[in-house]
């Protein structure tokens, strides 16, 4: 391939579904592909995905295979959680730092045997994946093109698996299951970004059309829709959950070093196991934990009902001391929230204040609004745990 | 007539020094040896209907301040960004640059996915030196054996500039500046052409090989640049360099600037220890309160100030001053576009740098070459055809091609460069061009082969360094040109200095000469309306 500069990015093996399917023609640049932002409708998109079925294409996610007798030490070296604790089919989620203690970048790690893990991020880390496996009997290989990925979210997705043929009923939260599918086996995990019901299902490039074809055939009756990025933003907002260079910037990339953020500071501190033996960024982590943090992760509600998007945020009205990294008006919860960086003491306390500059009719309306620090997820309906999943 | 400043040479920075001093409201004409100007910037019609870009040949490092101040694209300047290139391999293949991030990151993995991923941790790094160094650029060293309150504040801004880094950050910064180009690349990468293409850089101009410790630091000199406000980026000069020179007269000339051309410059006139003019080959004089050499600093006190007016152990250091040259240029009217075997048609590579020495193995070797005196048998070429984005500079459908060339040293094994060395060095050239592409020597329809010896003769620049002296770290800041007068000053009262010789040296880049004005300037007592160095983001 010498001529992929016709095509700077690329096309998932779904691009012939969803380029047909993309009526407002609304393309984003995800990781080296074209990935549709919003097929028709990003409202009713967002619904189907807390109220419906909804379905989006996951290929750009960077993946990672690590196999070997040492995988699983590997690992454990390579991030903060025990990745030895994680049984064979089961998934979690987790976080590698570099020495400092710094988060290189976040993922979800898949156990599909004892000695092969799928891992799954945002950005590239091939050298630095490389240069931790000295000394382990373990193979680490990019495979972002060899899979075609799909996540179907919603409260009727275990509906419209059971009525493609995939019956999912017990499969129990971060769990996966392997079965055929047109005689070729694929993986479906209890996973997502949306804090709701979901599956992600994993095919080959080659399953990708028909498995495509099989789920909005079997969704049909559930209203299943196409989604795009606008619309899973939303809804990730809504679960909590953070972006890679969205809500923070990865270490290995930040070019003022005051821009690195630790476990700690990013909330994740609970995935930390100290016991399980060294890991890169251990010693600066202790040495962290004893010393404090600078900065917080934080949920916040913010009165009213105006998006806090890029806001400042004051201690007292007065001084500066975060800033909103993502934020929306919350359909499911009524609520208006944002994920926001704050520096440590003011996480804590009920002194917050945003500065919002509100859009209306090509003015701005400078707004000073309070915000209280909150329980992160904003919405987690017992749905998305429930085993079996409720018939909707 | 005695003008307030007479300025010797109108190369870029004797023109934007000027420029700038016309704006202040001084009198100032600068003598210019040739019969056109631009020094190194410069474009000629050598072959009817082709415009070469002589010496300089591509433009990312001017200043856009200067640019704002002086106004050159109203004065006709315009900048084409021109789109990455390719290093063609022995084997018949290539790697391409992108300046599409993905189309890059893609390109790089048919040739090393690890050091596909490893690329933005590289870029981020130098992005990272670069951030530190550049806003040197545009400020007067300090003197650090000075106690001026003046000197004692540039300290104070260098010292702030280090006290903002992390501990970690100073021993990469150290090492950095330190190191060699092949070692620092090392740390990133593994594939010999991706290091061959990304070193590239750190050997231009510069009279180091890759491996040479120091060579890093030449690299962050050329990526310094911007264009548009983009860190890095490069662009032709539409029209050739001889454009930026051009819109750099008319400027000055719009100032109310005067030129002389045509007449070089027999001696500085030097009376009490005090510079009073020129005195211009065949004996006239121009005389003016100020006289500032754009020249290099060899040249202005070897060759044109009588030794027993300075200080001896100031003789001593400018004689020291490391000029050696290293390069050399082809320029070359295409009667058609050549043609890459290993390159697709209508690639975009055509229209970028195209680069045939693919591993830093080689480039050494090249460079081994020079150590004993030979231009390189096997050479490093960094190849343009500007014409491919900007067909002004030939009749439709032909092409100029600019090929710049390491290594050549400035005497060939301790003589003298002969024709003969010449046309060989020529020769071997192009016909390593020729390897790669089948029949381009057919199609040249006139070619400018320039060595040192040339470059000496024609720009005056002395052994032939393109940077007006080497670009090592012993020789750069507040040791530029040499210790004790890097503020543009010299030992003789009213004798200036404002070309690459001073800090922060070479490139066409204008910051040595809006510095060297604005000290003058300051020193006069005058006000302008100089921009200050734009913040870096």
């Amino acid at each position: 391939m010498k001529d992929h500069f016709h095509t700077p990015l690329r096309q998932t093996p779904f691009h012939p579904r969803t380029s047909a399917l993309n009526r407002l023609n609304q393309w984003g640049a995800w990781a080296g592909y074209t990935t549709a932002l919003a097929f028709d409708d990003e409202a009713m998109e967002y619904t189907a995905i807390r109220n419906g079925a909804s379905l989006y294409d996951l290929c750009p996610m960077v993946k990672y295979r690590i196999t070997g007798p040492d995988a699983a030490a590997y690992l454990n070296r390579l991030t903060i959680r025990n990745a030895a604790k994680l049984s064979v089919g089961g998934v979690h989620y987790t976080v590698w730092c570099d020495d400092a203690g710094k988060v290189l970048d976040d993922g979800t790690l898949f156990r599909h045997g004892a000695e092969d893990f799928m891992l799954c991020c945002q950005e590239r880390h091939l050298p630095w994946l490389l240069d931790s496996a000295t000394g382990y009997e373990v193979q680490v290989r990019e495979v972002t093109e060899e899979v075609a990925a799909l996540s179907l979210q919603g409260p009727c997705s275990a509906a419209v698996l059971q009525a493609a043929g995939f019956d999912m009923c017990n499969l129990r939260p971060f769990r996966m299951a392997k079965l055929g599918f047109e005689g070729v086996e694929i993986t479906i995990s209890r996973t997502g970004f949306t804090g709701d019901l979901g599956y992600e299902i994993w095919a080959t490039p080659a399953q990708a059309l028909p498995l495509w074809d099989a789920l909005m055939r079997a969704g049909a009756p559930w209203g299943i829709r196409p989604i795009g990025t606008s619309a899973l933003n939303l809804a990730r907002i809504e679960a909590g959950f953070i972006i890679t260079n969205m809500d923070f910037i990865p270490a290995d990339q930040a070019v003022r070093e005051d821009r690195a953020r630790s476990p700690f500071e990013l909330s994740l501190d609970w995935m930390i196991d100290w016991e399980k033996g060294h890991f890169t960024g251990r010693r600066a982590l202790l040495a962290e934990k004893a010393r404090g943090s600078s900065w917080a992760l934080v949920g916040l509600d913010i009165e009213g009902n105006v998006s806090a998007e890029g806001s400042l945020i004051y201690h007292n009205r007065k001084t500066e001391v975060g800033h909103v990294t993502a934020a929306a008006w919350s359909p499911a919860t009524k609520r208006n929230i944002a994920l926001a960086q704050v520096r440590r003491p003011h996480h804590t306390g009920d002194t917050l204040w945003v500065e919002v500059y509100a859009l209306r009719e090509l003015q701005y309306h400078k707004l000073m609004l309070r915000a209280h620090v909150t329980e992160r997820p904003f919405f987690a309906p017992a749905r998305r745990r429930a085993t079996p999943p409720g018939a909707f | 007539m005695i003008y307030d400043a007479v300025i010797i040479g109108a190369g870029h920075n004797g023109l934007v020094t000027g420029a700038y001093l016309a704006r202040a409201g001084m009198k100032v004409c600068i003598v210019e040896k040739n019969d056109w100007i631009g020094g190194a910037a410069v474009s000629r019609e050598l072959y009817p209907g082709f415009t070469y870009s002589n010496c300089s040949y591509v433009s990312s490092l001017f200043r856009p301040e200067i640019m704002r101040d002086l106004e050159l694209p109203k004065h006709g300047l315009q900048i084409l960004p021109y789109e990455g290139g390719a290093v063609l391999t022995r084997d018949g293949g290539y790697l391409a640059m992108f300046r599409d991030h993905d189309a890059n990151r893609r390109e790089f993995a048919r040739h090393s996915p690890r050091d596909a991923e490893a690329y933005d941790r590289y870029s981020r790094d130098i992005l990272r030196h670069c951030r530190f160094i550049r806003p040197l650029l545009m400020r007067t060293p300090p003197d650090p054996s000075s106690f001026r309150p003046r000197d004692l504040s540039e300290l104070a801004f260098l010292g702030r500039q280090m006290f903002d880094l992390s501990e970690t950050r100073i021993y990469e910064m150290i090492r950095f500046w330190t190191m060699s180009i092949s070692d620092y690349l090392d740390e990133y990468f593994e594939n010999p052409v991706i290091k061959a293409y990304l070193a590239v850089s750190a050997i231009i101009g510069t009279a180091l090989g890759p491996m040479s410790p120091g060579s890093a630091y030449v690299l962050l000199h050329h990526y310094m640049g911007d264009v548009d406000g983009n860190v890095g980026a490069w662009g032709f000069a539409r029209g050739g360099m001889g454009s930026i020179s051009r819109a750099l007269g008319a400027s000055f000339a719009a100032a109310g600037g005067e030129i002389r051309a045509g007449k070089g410059v027999e001696r500085i006139l030097v009376a009490g220890g005090q510079a009073k003019g020129v005195v211009l080959e065949g004996g006239d004089e121009v005389l003016g309160h100020r006289v500032i050499s754009n020249m290099d600093v060899k040249r202005t006190f070897l060759k044109h100030v009588d030794e027993a007016q300075l200080p001896a152990g100031f003789v001593k250091k400018v004689r020291n001053f490391k000029t050696r040259g290293s390069s050399g240029k082809l320029n070359i009217a295409l009667d058609a576009a050549p043609r890459f075997t290993a390159l697709p048609d209508g690639a975009p590579m055509y229209r970028g740098d195209l680069h045939f020495t693919d591993s830093i193995e080689r480039m050494e070797r090249a460079y081994d070459d020079w150590k004993s005196g030979r231009f390189s048998r096997d050479p490093f070429q960094d190849v343009m055809i500007p014409t491919m984005i900007d067909p002004t500079m030939t009749p439709p459908g032909k092409h100029f091609m600019s090929c710049f060339v390491q290594y050549a040293p400035p005497r060939i094994a301790g003589a003298e460069w002969t024709d003969a060395d010449r046309d060989a060095f020529g020769q071997t050239c192009i016909n390593q061009i020729e390897t790669y592409a089948p029949g381009f020597k057919d199609l040249i329809l006139h070619m400018e082969v320039r060595t040192p010896r040339e470059l000496e003769a024609e720009v005056g620049l002395t052994e032939g360094n393109i940077f007006q002296g080497e670009l090592t770290f012993d020789q750069l800041l507040f040791n530029r040109p040499v210790p004790g007068y890097a503020q543009y000053r010299s030992p003789i009262k009213d004798l200036w200095m404002c070309g690459s010789s001073t800090h922060p040296g070479g490139g066409v880049m204008g910051a040595p000469g809006r510095n060297a004005a604005a000290e003058v300037l300051r020193e006069a007592r005058l006000g302008s309306d100089m921009s200050d160095a734009y913040a870096v983001l």
